[in-house]
């Protein structure tokens, strides 16, 4: 397929980056790719200017502090991600991102553009929701740090503004975590998911049933079902699946995530 | 732009447009078809390649992403008339039916087993699991692979 006439760079700073994005309100960030240059193929999107991050040493790599807080650069792959001896820290993070997919996309698809494509089907919205992730943002007038709840706006759409970048993801320590899909083929696009953790109460973030991450709270995985239908989802319909089979699903999904993070 | 590349051990430079895809670079510019388009949406595998040792989908790169890249395609498996080990082993397994998924299988099988010379058999389905055959034909892909795993 042959995309539209658009221009490249590749900044070599933080700071060019960000320069090349607020210069032109059509300069979109390339990540890993594997979603925009598909959707460009289609004409979905058709950035005038493509700012490639992959130059971008500071937004790579995974950092382990002594308290267990993970700090990831958003530049960091999926297949980079499960193997990182780091980022067992929080085995749930590894074990989501090795079912993205598959080998190819798991190589150059990156954390940072999954967050911020922010597609309801996506796999790491609820996930990063449910362990309660934030999100730092920078743009050239400074950097501001969000948590995972604010950062999801809408279908496609996050906190990260045009001229700004998503520049790191901290997520805290913690390992009763878990999450449940059911997916189109395996490691397939979800129908629906749902991420849990536990961290005094059990915290669940539903995927792929509004525009963004729905969260749920529940005293213990009995109750999670009740709290799902507390929610009153009404999610979209589509080839896949009804919404009805889709609310369904969420509960189930859910319940299962919670079992998992309660082992 | 001005994209230099090596592949498979030979240097190219060319003047590319930023909206060329990396297939469509080696296919059309550097006149190496053995890298095939089947689907051009990232689904079936079929233009896999190896850069800078990296398995990748090359419908889902930019030429000009690859720049200073080394690439591996699968031209670049075979020594002449002399096939690889797993080349032979998809010829002897019959692996291979209409052959469009061949290249991309070959360069998936290649990649695992340059990262894991003992794959088990849920390992051999996993790393190929971004290649579509149209011919239904995995289990023979899958005993060629297994053949030549240690």
């Amino acid at each position: 397929m042959l995309l539209r006439e658009v221009e490249y760079v590749k900044p070599s700073s933080l700071a060019d980056a960000l320069a090349a994005l607020a210069a032109n309100d059509g300069a979109r960030a390339l990540a890993g790719g594997q979603t925009l240059i598909n959707v460009m193929k289609a004409r979905a999107a058709s950035p005038d200017v493509l700012v490639d991050l992959n130059g971008l040493d500071e937004l790579k790599g995974i950092e382990l502090a002594a308290d267990g807080t993970l700090s990831i650069g958003p530049m960091t792959t999926y297949a980079e991600l499960v193997g990182s001896a780091e980022a067992r820290a929080r085995p749930i993070l590894g074990e989501v991102c090795a079912q993205i997919a598959d080998v190819q996309v798991r190589n150059r698809g990156t954390i940072g553009g999954n967050l911020c494509s922010n597609d309801p089907t996506n796999h790491l919205p609820p996930l990063m929701a449910a362990v309660g992730a934030e999100l730092t943002i920078a743009g050239e007038d400074g950097e501001r740090t969000v948590p995972a709840s604010a950062f999801f706006l809408g279908v496609y759409m996050t906190a990260v503004q045009q001229g700004e970048l998503l520049t790191r993801i901290t997520v805290p320590a913690g390992k009763r975590d878990g999450f449940a899909a059911v997916t189109l083929g395996v490691d397939g696009t979800c129908i629906a998911n749902a991420a849990a953790s536990l961290d005094g109460s059990l915290r669940i973030a539903l995927g792929c049933v509004d525009a963004v991450p729905v969260l749920v709270e529940a005293g213990s995985p009995d109750d999670v079902r009740a709290a799902v239908r507390a929610a009153k989802l009404d999610p979209p319909s589509d080839v896949h699946a009804s919404g009805a089979y889709r609310a369904h699903l969420a509960e189930v999904l859910a319940e299962r995530a919670a079992r998992q993070a309660m082992r | 732009m001005e994209v230099t590349v090596t592949v498979n051990g030979t240097a190219y430079e060319r003047d590319v447009e930023p909206r060329k895809l990396l297939i469509h670079f080696l296919r059309d510019d550097l006149d190496l078809t053995g890298s095939h388009i089947g689907c051009d949406t990232g689904n079936c595998g079929a233009c896999s390649i190896i850069v800078d040792g990296v398995l990748v989908k090359s419908c889902m790169l930019l030429a000009v992403q690859a720049d200073g890249s080394e690439i591996e395609t699968v031209e670049g498996l075979a020594d002449g008339d002399r096939l690889t080990e797993l080349q032979q082993a998809f010829s002897d397994h019959h692996a291979l039916q209409c052959g469009y998924c061949t290249p991309g299988m070959l360069m998936s099988a290649t990649a695992l087993l340059r990262a894991n010379a003992s794959p088990s058999d849920e390992e051999i389905k996993k790393a190929l699991q971004g290649n579509i055959c149209r011919c239904t034909g995995y289990w023979n892909i899958f005993e060629a692979v297994k053949s030549v795993a240690r």
